[in-house]
């Protein structure tokens, strides 16, 4: 007797959730970013209005000024939910342990000339307060804003936000002791250089507009100080002066921001061709926010760079307009 | 004329590279059976990283093809920005 085997193709009736598939072209099957995202977005039902704010439904695409056919348009082009979204910030921490490990065990930070310490202190401590601030803003982002592809990748942000200002405060606890942050949090609370940076973070916390908070603080006040103070002052300044060690341990900064670009330009790009009501509004909010700042960040950048501190805004402020010009906005 | 062939299995890691694969070779055909994706294309069949990088939204190492290729035929001219399989010489 023998026996036949037969490989046998079953063509699956659905390739993916009904939900799902209207998003994707071609009745194809989903990835698993397009299934985490699409149709997850709570649109209708909703019996009661929020006591805190019953102008509104719980959730309201209203509540922004942008006005979106379909707010699953705004999507992440790193594709991040939550599994590949951990994972690959798992694989950061990893590196960025690795980098603590070589700098700890060949003692590089206490290497580094005290005056070069001191400046690295007084610059970058108060700055986790400005993290923390985008740690508020993008958490808020993904309480008022609409749209799963725009709220969920605000959460992962939120939280690299907060992860940056961990990392800030692991630096300064690795440079001195727990006076440093004391420091740091003095200077933000009290010193005049840091008040334009302060009262910019905290007037964005009572911005109602989500989309108009989204380019506040991951456009306009991060495009502006991520090249101002991690790469001119930190990866370039410092490594001159002798400390290349911080640079070494806060390589996650600038990778994190060239990576998250892409998403907050994509974001941009996507609402601002939608319409051009769209266009004019993210315009302008892009000029006004981008131009405070840049008043701002002056005093920091001053005390960061000193006499190349005109330069250095000048440069980031000229990246950040071809940035704008390359997505449409000028 | 004849054809060159790539097979992969046939899952989530490997969908995306297909999508690349097929966007960048118009002429190629994709055969799906049990567990297998092979894609026949005739004479030549590239695999550019950037498309794939594009499928994915991440950086690609194109050594990662290996974790879910089955087999192949054709001359292999790789790099790291492309593999293409042909009968040149």
């Amino acid at each position: 007797m023998s026996v036949d085997l037969q490989a046998k193709q079953i063509e699956p009736l659905r390739n993916t959730f009904g939900h799902v598939a209207k998003y994707v072209k071609g009745n194809k099957p989903a990835s698993r970013y397009e299934e985490a995202t699409f149709g997850a977005q709570p649109s209708t039902n909703f019996h009661y209005r929020p006591t805190w704010d019953p102008g509104y439904e719980l959730f309201d695409a209203s509540r922004s000024q942008i006005v979106l056919e379909d707010w699953y348009v705004l999507r992440d082009p790193r594709q991040f939910y939550y599994g590949t979204w951990a994972m690959a910030r798992a694989k950061q921490q990893d590196a960025v342990e690795s980098s603590y490990q070589f700098v700890e065990s060949r003692g590089l930070l206490d290497q580094m000339p005290d005056d070069v310490k001191q400046i690295a202190c007084d610059v970058l401590m108060p700055l986790r307060h400005v993290a923390w601030g985008g740690n508020m803003n993008n958490c808020n982002i993904g309480a008022i804003g609409y749209g799963t592809a725009f709220t969920a990748p605000a959460m992962f942000h939120a939280m690299d936000q907060l992860g940056v200002a961990q990392y800030i405060t692991r630096l300064g606890l690795a440079l001195g002791e727990t006076a440093v942050l004391d420091k740091g949090k003095q200077d933000w609370l009290e010193q005049p250089r840091w008040q334009v940076l302060r009262r910019f973070v905290e007037d964005t916390f009572v911005l109602t507009d989500p989309f108009e908070l989204f380019i506040a603080q991951n456009y306009a006040l991060d495009g502006l100080l991520y090249p101002l103070i991690f790469e001119t002052f930190m990866d370039q300044q410092l490594t001159q002066r002798g400390g290349p060690a911080v640079a070494m341990v806060s390589s996650f900064m600038n990778d994190w921001f060239n990576d998250s670009a892409r998403w907050i330009n994509a974001v941009i790009k996507v609402a601002a061709a939608e319409s051009d009501a769209n266009k004019e509004l993210i315009t302008r909010w892009v000029c006004e926010w981008t131009d405070r700042a840049q008043q701002a960040l002056a005093p920091v950048a001053d005390l960061a760079l000193g006499e190349q501190a005109d330069d250095a805004i000048a440069s980031a402020r000229m990246t950040l307009d071809s940035r704008s010009n390359k997505i449409g906005i000028s | 004329m004849s054809d060159v062939f790539i097979a992969f299995q046939a899952n989530e890691d490997s969908r995306p590279i297909v999508d690349a694969i097929i966007a960048d070779n118009p002429e190629a055909k994709v055969v799906y059976s049990p567990g297998l994706v092979k894609i026949d294309a005739p004479n030549r069949l590239v695999i550019n990283r950037e498309t794939i990088e594009e499928e994915i939204g991440r950086d690609y190492d194109l050594q990662e093809i290996h974790l879910n290729l089955v087999t192949l035929s054709g001359h292999i001219d790789e790099d790291d920005d492309q593999l293409s399989l042909s009968w040149d010489h």
